[in-house]
């Protein structure tokens, strides 16, 4: 901490103004404007009150958010929130708050994401001046293409201009205090830009210190600090000075989210975002696809399955209401290839398509018309269908440019390089690589409770689903094993019967023998049921579920990636102090250039880092939600067919009785 | 492991219902018996050791030879091999249709699965052990059950046979309170057993082959013969469509327990959706394997026991047969010795006592075959309408649980 107050000097003037408007931002969007003169008016007579409503929020600030990476944003909404202990701002987030002691709280948790994730799409836009940050929030802007948020997020900023005066006059000290708000203010200040560039330049070695400062002089407890080191060190290198960056790096994420929170809260409190997402994905989701009429294209080993992929929309991106075209299974794949290729990184569930299968493929190819191989045909019909569909009623997959093409463009540049490379065998080599990094870096130390918990749900959930799933095949494979062989029964009934020289239990045995035949046809189809809507569901599932981890571990390498900054930027820190030690002027300035570079490397990652964290947050909620409809709809479809069998047999058994009965 | 239980005793697992409605099933397989109240017997109780099963004989009687009027005694599987071997060897009984001898208790299978499940108890959790233990022990159980029901038709067949009824072997074997000191046979012994029915079929084929003269007889013969074959097709088919069957129900009932443990872990609102699948599969499972178990004692046993009993009605024709074929040899060996006139005296002797036993034979085995048909008759129509029954209840249980549990699940969303 000795290092911090090094930095800590001067509070740049320009800073200063803009860090208390910045409160006042936050505070007025987080209370109602009431908390600010709460918050100011202590703050020049004494330095108290503010301390102690720092030194709660604090504890749960930096516990929570360090310990939580992606969080902290709206965690550090909620912890703030108490500080001023104003009535209104606790009705306001009443909810929020009691869902984060839970820790579970799936709304609040989805709230701060798509501010969050629309944060940095505004950022850029105002700040593209400043340097590395601006690379990235492009790119960004470019893939949230949310409109809404933004003129939210818009809305805002008047506000807290007009509450700006107020707060500037309060006293240094109260800034300083503040401080760890600090970044808040360039995103949602109106002119960023300058700002901004100016944090990037200079806030590093201020704004840690005087944030760290603030929490000492305001005589935190040491606890505080103890869970702020012990965050940190657990996250990144243990200096002092990367602590600080941590914290503050963290701070201008939290603090942008809250601003539209406080926003969105207040405009319709009760509609949480997820209600919102709700409405809008069914809104997006006009839209049939049907996969049909498999039909084998060419002959020998270069015959290929071709399937009519017909869709049915109302939906204005497209040009007609409906179109079909016809794709082969490498075109499914190479679209799944080309969405990975440009979503996976940013941490989106890419729907996976069906696995490649030589052994199946070569049946059809070589075989005529035998059961077998038109079961796999149909099997990988309905696969694809659902595949298709998913990717569909992705809100986002479903604006990029190649699903449009793929679903009515009439010809399709031919999927090479899917060929080699089999749907799964490329998740596989994906997950793969992603193990192999995740094995050879240390171990990520999940400082997240949501994605600790989900990560190990998923993973527990995978291992049973595919327990379940081999269980399934099982019941598959018996009742088509006890579909023949009541076929077999039946025939042999039937020989009994006709051999039989009683003529009444002569005629009962072959009605025997019949109803027997007409249970092997509903064994069979309970088979086909089993199978196509019951075990193929499973399965689809495995294959999401690795998908699902697949995200995880794309997060993890944005962290990693975070991680190597930070840790390169000490080390240039380091050197830098050794350059000033041996009074070398002359390189000193290249070394200056270098932390500022990497500095604002660790911004970017970190923020690309919190982009990807709240984006896999959105899409495991997503996905779970899909999944319960999914399995809702599917599972209950199961129990119709189980049902209907039941009543077949009530049928032929009541249909039987009587011939029973006449056997004299 | 040992296990003592007495038929009357409820099940472990699937209670006295079950229980009854096996013995009801296997009782009704020996359809006629006359309910004389002179001679009644039952298996009252049986023990369960590891290579033995002890079957307590329990008799009823007003016949005068008794000492008393009830008592019981224990015995043995091979004791009960012993009372049908003496009866076939008898040749007073060569004019009847010999009770089929129960089958041989056979656990080892049950018991191997026991013993893996023992092994394997590290690697499942606590309650797929207890659940697969008492799925193994119900097993067990049932097999058991399933035993001493044959033994005891054997008994009652016999009890209720007019002629059979009155051996004294029969009697010692109800009576005799101690160990009736039988043996199983030893190798040579069973050697000459198998060289004996070597023989036989070999002989059956000749005699078989030989056209009978009287229109009855030439019929239950290529009936019979056919019908036998048959019928042991048909166990067989019934036995692998019963075996399937039980699979299947195992899995739904392991896909129960993956639910449960995915309704256990699954922190999203989905747990209570696997739960009730969960819940409803465990108990489908039940039906799906009752249904199994039923056709198992309506079906499959009845086809056994008509394999048996069809095998026996067999034996009798080719008891039969062979004195229709030494009585026409003496026949000719008379007429040639009326020829030669030499051995004369001894050829009508022959030829005499041929005629007796072949005609003895006839005059008893129409009347035994006429019996044969009419319990077959019987006891398929009780098994059937019982099967259909049966059948109807699960379907009915079944549709009734899946249609609640729908309902459940449509509220739900």
């Amino acid at each position: 901490m000795a290092a911090s107050s090094e930095r800590s000097p001067p509070p740049f003037p320009d800073s200063e103004e803009p860090e208390l408007l910045e409160d006042s931002d936050e505070e007025a969007d987080a209370f109602t404007g009431t908390s600010i003169s709460e918050m100011d008016s202590p703050s020049p007579d004494s330095t108290r009150p503010p301390k102690d409503i720092f030194n709660e929020p604090p504890e749960d600030i930096f516990s929570d958010p360090l310990s939580n990476i992606n969080s902290e944003p709206q965690k550090k909404v909620d912890a703030k929130i108490p500080s001023p202990s104003s009535d209104e701002a606790v009705d306001l987030f009443s909810d929020p708050l009691d869902d984060d002691s839970e820790v579970m709280s799936s709304p609040e948790v989805q709230n701060p994401m798509p501010d969050l994730l629309n944060e940095p799409v505004e950022a850029p836009k105002s700040d593209s001046s400043s340097k590395s940050s601006s690379v990235k929030k492009a790119a960004s802007a470019e893939m949230f293409g949310d409109d809404d948020d933004e003129e939210d997020l818009f809305k805002e900023p008047p506000k807290v201009v007009t509450k700006k005066p107020q707060p500037s006059g309060p006293p240094v000290d109260v800034f300083t205090e503040v401080k760890s708000d600090v970044k808040v203010k360039p995103q949602v200040k109106d002119d960023p830009t300058d700002l901004f560039a100016e944090e990037a330049l200079t806030a590093p070695a201020p704004k840690p210190s005087s944030g760290s400062s603030s929490s000492r002089t305001n005589g935190v407890h040491s606890e505080e600090q103890d869970l702020f080191s012990e965050a940190t060190v657990e996250l990144s290198l243990d200096s002092p000075c990367n602590d600080r960056k941590n914290k503050e790096a963290v701070k201008p994420s939290v603090s942008a989210p809250a601003a539209p929170v406080a926003s969105s809260s207040s405009k319709a409190p009760s509609k949480s975002l997820e209600e919102l997402e709700e409405e809008e994905s069914e809104d997006k989701f006009d839209l049939n696809i049907s996969i049909t009429n498999p039909e084998k294209v060419g002959d020998g080993m270069n015959a290929y399955m071709a399937y009519k992929v017909s869709t049915q929309t109302s939906l204005t991106m497209f040009r007609s209401k409906t179109f079909t075209v016809r794709r082969r299974f490498s075109d499914f794949l190479g679209l799944f290839e080309k969405l990975s290729e440009k979503h996976s990184q940013n941490g989106y569930l890419i729907p996976p398509p069906p696995e490649k299968s030589i052994l199946g493929m070569t049946k059809v190819k070589v075989g005529k018309e035998d059961p077998s191989s038109a079961e796999f045909v149909e099997r990988r019909r309905a696969a694809l269908e659902r595949y298709l569909q998913r990717v569909v009623s992705h809100p986002s997959l479903l604006q990029d440019p190649d699903v449009r093409e793929f679903l009515e463009k009439e010809e399709l540049p031919r999927a090479v390089s899917t060929q080699a490379l089999s749907g799964a065998g490329f998740l596989k080599m994906l997950n793969k690589a992603t193990d192999a990094v995740s094995k050879m870096t240390i171990k990520m130390n999940e400082q997240d409770v949501w994605f600790d918990e989900k990560i190990q749900d998923v993973e527990n959930e995978e291992q049973h689903l595919r327990k379940l799933h081999v269980m399934v095949e099982s019941l598959v494979n018996h009742r088509k094993e006890l579909s023949g062989n009541t076929a077999v029964f039946a025939k042999s009934v039937a020989m009994l019967g006709s051999s039989e020289d009683n003529t009444a239990l002569s005629r009962a045995l072959s009605q025997l023998a019949e109803v027997e035949d007409r249970i092997e046809q509903l064994h069979q189809e309970q088979a086909s049921n089993d199978f196509f809507t019951f075990s193929e569901l499973l399965a689809d599932y495995i294959r999401l579920l690795g998908a699902v981890r697949g995200c995880f571990d794309q997060r993890m390498k944005a962290w990693q990636r975070w991680q190597d900054a930070e840790n390169m930027l000490q080390k240039k820190r380091e050197a830098e102090a050794k350059l000033l030690w041996a009074n070398k002027p002359d390189k000193l300035q290249q070394a200056k250039d270098e932390i500022t570079e990497w500095e604002a490397k660790v911004t970017q990652y970190e923020r690309e880092f919190e982009r990807i964290s709240a984006t896999v947050r959105k899409e495991v909620i997503r996905f779970d939600k899909e999944k319960a409809r999914d399995f809702n709809r599917q599972v209950i479809k199961y129990l119709e067919s189980l049902l209907h069998s039941q009543q077949q047999l009530i049928k032929y058994w009541d249909a039987f009785l009587p011939e029973a009965k006449a056997i004299v | 492991i040992f296990l003592c239980v007495s038929p009357q005793q409820e099940g472990l697992d699937d209670g006295p219902d079950f229980l009854s409605e096996e013995d009801r099933g296997l009782r009704a397989v020996n359809v006629d018996l006359q309910t004389d109240a002179t001679l009644q017997v039952d298996i009252s109780d049986a023990l369960s050791e590891r290579d033995k099963v002890k079957f307590t004989v329990h008799t009823k009687s007003t016949l005068p030879n008794f000492k008393q009027n009830e008592f019981s005694v224990v015995r043995q599987h091979e004791e009960f091999i012993w009372l049908h071997d003496s009866f076939v060897e008898n040749e007073e009984y060569a004019g009847y249709i010999i009770p089929p001898a129960p089958p041989r208790p056979d656990f080892d299978a049950s018991r191997e699965k026991l013993q893996k499940l023992g092994e394997g108890e590290g690697s499942m959790t606590k309650e797929e052990f207890t659940k697969m233990k008492q799925e193994l022990e119900a097993e067990y159980l049932a097999i058991f059950k399933k035993t001493v029901a044959m033994h005891e038709v054997f008994l009652c067949r016999v009890a209720a046979h007019p002629v059979l009824r009155k051996d004294l072997n029969f009697h010692v074997f109800l009576e005799y309170n101690q160990d009736l000191s039988v043996r199983g046979k030893n190798k040579k012994e069973k050697l000459e057993d198998f060289f004996k029915n070597v023989v036989k079929s070999a002989d059956g084929v000749l005699v078989a082959g030989v056209k009978d003269v009287d229109d009855f007889f030439e019929h239950e013969k290529t009936f019979l013969l056919e019908y036998h074959n048959r019928v042991k097709d048909s166990s067989a088919k019934s036995d692998r469509m019963i075996r399937s069957h039980k699979s299947a129900a195992d899995d739904i009932n392991r896909i129960a327990s993956t639910l449960y443990t995915l309704g256990t872990q699954d922190s999203t609102d989905l747990c209570k959706f696997f739960l009730k699948v969960s819940e409803l599969f465990e108990k489908t499972r039940k039906i799906e394997a009752r249904v199994a178990a039923d056709e198992d004692l309506k079906l499959a046993d009845l086809l056994k026991y008509y394999l048996r009993e069809s095998q026996a009605a067999k034996d009798l024709l080719y008891r039969r047969g062979r004195a229709l074929v030494d009585y026409e040899n003496a026949n000719k060996a008379l007429d040639k010795a009326r020829a030669k006139n030499k051995d004369v005296l001894q050829a009508e002797t022959t030829q005499q006592v041929c005629c007796q036993k072949f005609e003895k034979i006839s005059e008893s085995a129409k009347q035994e075959l006429i019996d044969f048909k009419t319990r077959r008759v019987a006891a398929f129509r009780k098994n059937l309408v019982e099967l259909a029954e049966l059948e109807l209840k699960h379907a009915k249980g079944n549709l009734q649980l899946l249609q609640s549990c729908l309902g459940v699940l449509k509220g739900d969303t």
